[in-house]
């Protein structure tokens, strides 16, 4: 499958692309210094927003600003500020407040830590090489720290998640319901109803909108008092709370925002992987007498599968960057229940503490690649492998 | 298969037809109630909107202008002028954008490059011994040019020696995995460099930097565009003496025209929406639309009658775009993500 290769990673060409490069190796034969000219220019720019600003990051994250007359001076200080962020002064902006653990939080960490166990024994069994089991205990401990932080600040009494925690949170309840819905309505998309192209246009608007201008909407439909579901709010008693008070109403209220303006997209790329299944298998099944659940289960799934774990991946890169709509809906608060990764780093910076924005801004990055490393080998391999 | 069979495979029963019809409706109400409520909020006096919810004009509320006669009037230059930069902004490094993320993404699909992991190792050395030779005091220059020699020689030398080579894929791949980086992660350095620069609040800072940090997806989506393209056209035009770029620019490029429509598009939407970035890269002179929109929470509540205006003029281009070119836009999806 074609889209294995685009997200699947370390990009094996497909063979007619292998084929189609030896013809061109022979016919279209260009000097190194055209082919220099071709692709530099691309590589140059690519190199400017990524490895030098990457390095210049990491040395602003191990050092302090300090403003020295007539501007200001770096500081090296090496890992303090992320000690800072692990276990000092910032724990609680960052990881959170970490509550007791209680019964539900005890029974969530020993399951999990028994399902990890059970993988990596499986995996063992399953005669997996000791450096890809090295790697697998790696990502089964932060799997467990992740779950151990979750429990602790999410299911805990008088635990207050982080903004690390509120990010995974946004990412992974976001990317279920825009899957979840994206993949609904491409489904009802594709079954030939009258008006089809009308619903395909008014579906995508969401998409096309800029983020702050999302915001802003949620920000006048979710008020309780002028909002247009005013008498709805008064009808359950609602109407003098507002969500921008109550720390989950306003996560709720970023996440809707979120999805409302994402699923479009997870909409169009499954709308258009569904149309481009073979209608034949379909038929056949049809033939065979299998209902329509049977079909969708056992031959249109299996069929956009790959589709469905490169779009989810993408989805899941680009949703960790979240910063646009809590800052615009709730600019963080109550307090900083609703403020992401980004948006924790864009405070620190607007506070002049650049050291500890980049360090804020680094364990965003560590967190994206780990989770998209793990995304790509957990789900993605297995479903390419099938 | 006779044509009645194959209606029956792929219709609806009449209940099912229903329900879905119910859910697609229910689903485009939600998303166009709130555009709705956007339209109407932008006709309505601030007094109509902090009374409580009013919800047809002309029924429930008498529509007024005066929310729209203050952007465009009143405000006239503090509206035009964030207009106008986000214009030349999105347009200009789209463009840029587009014309570099094609070429490379070309070269990718059609001439093999094998860049020796050795070289990139040696070149990488190099640089983290610049870095660390200017961290301990020595002059830029000096780095850099010692830095050049000893690659120069080492090169020479030993580049013969490295065997293993990467290949185009891993080219591409390595373009694509930069979109990993969030923007917030490499901010500050380019906001330290383009304020030695003397770039900071220009119009330059955010078309270099938007055109950048889009190209991964040019080069994403081209590449598998040009890849499909007919090989038969180009090899006919280098038997007859053309050269390379005039094969790209005559030939190839013409014919990727849909492609570089819904590419186009697609980087135009996300530079035009773009805020961080923008964030902390502009002030006042280079402000952009989103900046300006954000900018009417500030210090008297939210203007909701204002911000509606401005968002409203803000999505109407794109949402005229993406409609006027649907059926380009969901097949250049297609070609370049899903397919591969």
């Amino acid at each position: 499958m074609d889209a294995a290769r685009v997200a699947g990673g370390r990009g094996r060409p497909v063979a007619a692309g292998e084929a189609a490069r030896a013809r061109s190796q022979a016919s279209l034969g260009a000097s190194f210094a055209v082919r220099a000219a071709f692709i530099w220019p691309a590589l140059l720019a690519i190199l400017f927003v990524s490895i030098y600003p990457l390095l210049a990051s990491l040395y602003i994250s191990l050092s302090h600003l300090k403003l020295v007359r007539g501007g200001f001076e770096f500081r090296f200080v090496g890992l303090d500020n992320f000690r800072e962020l692990l276990v000092g002064g910032e724990q609680g902006n960052f990881l959170g407040v970490l509550g007791p653990l209680g019964p539900v939080g005890w029974a969530v960490m020993a399951a999990g830590v028994a399902l990890l166990g059970w993988g990596l024994v499986r995996a063992w069994r399953g005669g997996a090489s000791v450096v890809g089991m090295v790697f697998r205990v790696l990502g089964a401990v932060l799997a467990a720290g992740t779950l151990w932080l979750a429990a602790r600040t999410l299911l805990a009494a008088g635990g207050r998640p982080g903004t690390a925690m509120v990010t995974l949170v946004y990412v992974l309840v976001g990317i279920t319901a825009q899957f979840l819905l994206g993949l609904g309505l491409a489904y009802l998309l594709t079954q030939g109803l009258p008006g089809q192209r009308l619903f395909r246009v008014v579906f995508l608007l969401p998409m096309m909108i800029t983020p702050v201008g999302v915001a802003y909407m949620f920000r006048m439909l979710t008020d309780t008092g002028k909002g247009p579901l005013q008498p709805l709010w008064a009808a359950v008693g609602l109407s003098d709370f507002s969500w921008v008070n109550s720390p989950w109403g306003a996560r709720v209220a970023v996440m809707v925002g979120d999805i409302w303006q994402w699923t479009p997209f997870m909409f169009i790329i499954l709308l258009a992987a569904l149309e481009a299944q073979d209608t034949d298998t379909v038929e056949a099944g049809m033939v065979d007498g299998a209902n329509r659940w049977q079909i969708f289960r056992h031959i249109s799934l299996p069929a956009i599968l790959p589709v469905c774990a490169t779009v989810v991946l993408i989805r899941l890169i680009e949703a960790f960057k979240i910063i646009d709509l809590p800052n615009i809906l709730t600019n963080g608060g109550p307090g900083t229940a609703t403020e992401s990764l980004s948006l924790h780093a864009y405070f620190r910076w607007r506070t002049l503490d650049l050291g500890q924005s980049a360090a804020v801004a680094y364990s965003l990055l560590f967190i994206v690649t780990v989770a998209a490393l793990a995304y790509v080998n957990l789900v993605r391999r297995r479903i390419a492998e099938e | 298969m006779s044509p009645l069979r194959r209606r029956s495979v792929k219709e609806l029963p009449p209940a099912g037809k229903l329900a879905a019809y119910l859910i697609l409706v229910g689903w485009a109400v939600v998303v166009l109630f709130p555009l709705y409520w956007l339209v109407i909020t932008s006709f309505k006096l601030p007094i109509q909107v902090n009374s409580g919810p009013v919800y047809l004009p002309f029924v429930d509320f008498q529509p007024s202008l005066d929310a729209w006669r203050y952007i465009f009037v009143d405000l006239r230059d503090d509206t035009l002028r964030p207009y106008l930069n986000t214009v030349v902004v999105a347009l200009s490094s789209s463009v840029l954008a587009l014309v570099l993320g094609s070429a490379g993404a070309y070269a990718l699909a059609r001439f093999p490059y094998k860049p020796r992991l050795g070289m990139i190792a040696l070149a990488a050395g190099c640089l983290a011994l610049v870095a660390v030779a200017v961290a301990l005091g020595m002059p830029p220059a000096v780095a850099v040019a010692v830095a050049a020699g000893c690659f120069a020689i080492l090169a020479a030398t030993i580049g013969r020696r490295f065997r293993r080579t990467l290949s185009n894929g891993d080219i591409a791949f390595w373009m694509i995995s930069q979109r990993i980086l969030p923007p917030v992660a490499v901010v500050i350095p380019i906001y330290v460099l383009f304020q030695h620069l003397r770039l900071l609040d220009t119009r330059t800072a955010l078309i270099i930097t938007y055109a950048a940090t889009n190209l991964p997806i040019v080069v994403w989506l081209m590449r598998d565009y040009f890849a499909k393209l007919p090989w038969e056209l180009e090899e006919a035009a280098v038997v007859d003496g053309a050269s390379a770029f005039r094969v790209f620019r005559s030939i190839t490029l013409p014919l990727s025209a849909p492609g570089l429509v819904a590419t186009f598009l697609i980087v135009l939407v996300f530079a035009w929406n773009e805020y961080l970035l923008a964030l902390f890269l502009s002030s006042a002179d280079a402000q952009t639309m989103p900046l300006t929109v954000a900018a009417q929470n500030a210090t008297r509540g939210p203007q909701w009658w204002y911000m509606s205006v401005l968002i409203q003029i803000m999505i109407l281009p794109v949402i005229a775009l993406a409609v006027a070119l649907e059926r380009v836009v969901s097949r250049g999806l297609l070609v370049g993500a899903v397919k591969g």
